[in-house]
């Protein structure tokens, strides 16, 4: 059921590793901003749902230095192309400080591994990563960012479980943003009437549609039309 | 602190508004009986804008409808889960089992699957087939009137198929497949394994004047705003209110016990209100249960008096006995023809547009009773989750996994819609060693006390598991997939999922003649207390290889008309 597999893969956890860009103000959209800002929320909430997203919005987790080095390691995992902006653009940071206060097991292997990026620059380039210059930043993520499949994940370096975190942690909060939507190319959640495969997307993966299989189908010119059956379940209408 | 009576007098209070409750709701109130509805959650409409969280973007929840707060995520319309703070229960002996509540009306049907399947002939004689179980004291044919009804009162699409297993009702006609599917169709045709269109409740076509037709967003789990979906409450209770039906709804209402009188009789039920935290009766000339399998077990265990010393209908020692869950296990495969798809939209109906029902026949395998497949899959809207392990199918490429910068942008649009699942639901066979029971030990913040379950899996259920991953094995490699998993060996109990995971959980008040082996009659009545009736799944025999809520329709319609009856003839 796609309801089950759905929620699966929620908490991977993951290791660190990075290389920075500047940091950017976000430059959110109007309903992005709407979302991340306050704990007032317009999608089904119950009351006591709304009071808990309010009172984590009103905690702080990560330090104003935290989240300089978040921007800047976000916009390195997802930087802009020509059509779409870096991840921290679109308010990826604010997501992850969300998420931080929202599953805790996250905050330690996010605020440690932070510290250990830190640290690594410090000990390479002699200042902190968001500092780096933009070269000096890839050079600390080319070590971190490739994980070796054939060791689980739960027995990797922390430095490298830290980065896959941050990686899905990026990727997530901006495919699920208007623009990364918008990038991806996601075509649903709106009102329509399915009607099948189109022709060519059958023709490109060498697919086709059984006839018989068909005259079960919907004809969709049928769809506002009152069902009746006989009475040995034949459809009438 | 003082019971609070009411002074009016029910013809029926009926505990529970899911799938049961809700058609108790529906034809009691419509055969003119003065009803009392108790809910233990909120009144929850899917039209209400307030409630609603169809059509929602990812981005409207901060967490981005991750499962921190909601048990299946921030988009789902479940109130309830596995875990409820301030109603726990209890396991013993190494017990696995995990209890799935609701807590609102409409119960599970709000968000449910809506695989809407007939038991079949051999699934209520299955004892006569492999002397397992026991044989429900009823057959198809004293159900079939009711599934009929069931079908053309609320819905659903499927197709006529003519196989002996799967009886066919009054369907709507399904949807078209999807790219994923028509490659499983590809794939199972290969070898021999049938596929035919889903059964599932939802509306491709125009039922009545009061429910909308689906429009294909995909979101079932989110209940329907424009009610083209089965929700309790939107195709029972709410038509059965414009009705002019006397309902009286009790919302945030905690069902205790059955009262009963000198005679053993019951006189209604006592309950608390969640808001007050005080306790409440209601009286009533009969009392239907409808709290869910193992919800209404509790309240008649826990309704003891002089004359039910055992509990309510408990004088055969049989409620709480015989619980039983489907059987699950999942496998998803990568399939490098769905690599670089072109984008459209392909939502479709809330879950799968085809399916296979169970094909074999036992007496050539290791194990008793069979299972259906699953199928998932496609191009869905991105939630919290999307895009993790973003690149991980480069390794079937022989290519790097890992990296940053912008080809992680063009790696998550290669890999979208590439990855097809496969669950297996099947049948347990019934134990009476497998059940819940009162913890005497451990009380809920309303005073009551809790279950505590016992539950192990057999070699029928583990050789079941086993089997379905051979079989996706099988489905994988004729689709030419990568299945994403090792298959889960003897010490995962072949991927097994816990009993409860699958929320089918069945058999604890379960139907027969004699009332040393069985808690009610053929028409769900207590052999013990005439006036009270179970209308949830907890009366069923055995469980067969489909998902319980039409056979649960079906039954409480039938036991409703005889409740209507028997009050007529003042039998009860």
């Amino acid at each position: 059921m796609d309801r089950r597999e759905s929620i699966k893969s929620l908490f991977v956890g993951a290791a660190a590793g990075s290389l920075a860009l500047a940091s950017c103000k976000p430059e959110l959209s109007t309903v992005e901003r709407e979302a991340l800002s306050t704990g007032a929320t317009n999608y089904g909430r119950t009351p006591e749902e709304d009071a808990q997203i309010a009172a984590l919005h009103a905690q702080q987790f990560f330090s104003e230095h935290d989240l300089e080095s978040l921007g800047v390691l976000c916009a390195l995992i997802l930087p802009a192309n020509e059509d779409f902006p870096s991840a921290t653009e679109v308010g990826v940071v604010d997501f992850i400080e969300f998420m931080a206060k929202d599953y805790e097991p996250f905050q330690t292997p996010l605020r440690g591994g932070l510290m250990w990026l830190d640290h690594q620059a410090n000990k390479l380039f002699g200042a902190e990563f968001k500092k780096l210059e933009e070269g000096q930043q890839h050079e600390i993520l080319e070590a971190i960012a490739y994980p070796d499949l054939h060791v689980p994940d739960s027995e990797r370096p922390l430095e490298v479980r830290f980065f896959s975190l941050m990686r899905n942690l990026t990727l997530t909060g901006y495919f699920t943003t208007e623009t990364g939507i918008k990038d991806l190319g996601y075509k649903g959640n709106i009102p329509n009437v399915w009607d099948g495969v189109p022709q060519e997307v059958l023709d490109q993966h060498g697919v086709a549609y059984e006839p018989e299989w068909l005259d079960k189908c919907i004809d969709q010119s049928t769809r506002g039309t009152q069902a009746e059956w006989d009475e040995d379940g034949n459809l009438l209408t | 602190m003082q019971i609070k009576e009411s002074s009016k007098m029910y013809d029926a209070v009926i505990v529970g508004s899911g799938a049961g409750g809700g058609m108790a709701t529906k034809i009691l109130s419509e055969a003119g009986l003065n009803i009392a509805v108790v809910e233990a959650g909120p009144h929850f409409d899917p039209a209400n804008p307030e409630q609603q969280t169809q059509m929602k973007w990812p981005w409207e929840s901060p967490r981005r409808g991750a499962n921190t707060q909601r048990t299946f995520g921030d988009f789902d319309a479940l109130y309830g889960g596995w875990d409820i703070p301030g109603e726990p229960y209890t396991r013993k002996d190494g017990t696995k089992f995990d209890w799935f509540r609701a807590r609102m009306l409409g119960g599970r049907t709000n968000h449910w699957g809506r695989i809407s399947l007939r038991f079949s002939e051999r699934d209520f004689k299955h004892k006569d087939v492999d002397g397992l179980g026991e044989n429900w004291p009823i057959g198809y044919e004293d159900v079939k009137p009711y599934y009929d009804k069931v079908d053309k009162l609320i819905g659903l699409f499927g197709s006529k198929e003519n196989l002996p297993n799967e009886p066919d009702g009054f369907f709507l006609p399904p949807p078209k497949p999807r790219l994923h599917e028509l490659f499983y169709i590809k794939g199972a045709r290969k070898s021999n394994i049938p596929v035919i269109p889903s059964r599932m409740s939802m509306l491709t076509k125009r039922i009545n004047p009061e429910r909308g037709i689906c429009f294909y967003c995909g979101q079932c789990n989110r209940s329907c705003s424009v009610y083209a979906d089965f929700s309790a409450g939107s195709c029972l209770i709410f038509p059965a209110q414009k009705n002019g039906g006397q309902i009286d709804l009790y919302n945030n209402a905690m069902v205790r016990e059955v009262l009963t009188n000198a005679e053993g009789k019951a006189t209604g039920v006592s309950y608390i209100n969640k808001t007050d935290r005080k306790e409440y009766t209601l009286r009533a000339k009969v009392v239907v249960l409808a709290a869910s399998a193992c919800s209404s077990a509790r309240i008649l265990l826990n309704s003891k008096s002089p004359q039910h010393p055992n509990g309510l209908g408990n004088s055969g020692d049989t409620v709480g006995k015989y619980l039983h869950d489907s059987t699950g296990s999942s496998r998803a495969a990568f399939v490098p023809d769905l690599v670089n798809r072109k984008q459209y939209n392909e939502d479709g109906v809330g879950g799968m547009h085809v399916y296979t029902p169970w094909w074999l026949d036992n007496k050539k395998l290791d194990f008793p009773r069979g299972y259906h497949i699953e199928v998932w899959g496609g191009m869905g809207m991105p939630n919290y989750g999307f895009g993790f392990n973003a690149n991980e199918y480069n390794k079937f490429f022989g290519l790097k996994v890992g990296g940053y910068g912008n080809s992680l942008r063009s790696d998550v649009k290669k890999y979208y819609g590439s990855v097809v699942g496969f669950g297996g639901r099947g049948e347990s066979v019934a134990q009476r060693d497998n059940y819940c029971e009162i913890d005497p030990s451990v009380v809920d913040q309303y005073g009551i006390p809790v279950l505590r379950f016992h539950y192990k899996w057999t070699d029928f259920e583990r050789k079941q598991a086993k089997h379905m991953h051979e079989t996706f094995e099988e489905l994988i490699h004729n689709m030419g997939g990568e299945a994403l998993s090792e298959a889960p060996g003897a010490d995962r109990e072949y991927g097994l999922e816990a009993p409860g995971r699958i929320i089918h959980e069945v058999g604890t008040t379960r139907m027969g003649t004699d009332p040393k082996t069985s808690v009610v009659n053929e028409f769900q009545q207590l052999h013990d207390a005439k006036n009270v009736f179970v209308v949830d799944a907890g009366p069923f025999v055995s469980q067969a290889d489909k998902n319980p809520t039409w056979t649960i329709l079906a039954l409480s319609w039938r036991t409703c008309d005889y409740i209507v009856e028997q009050l007529k003839m003042q039998n009860i």
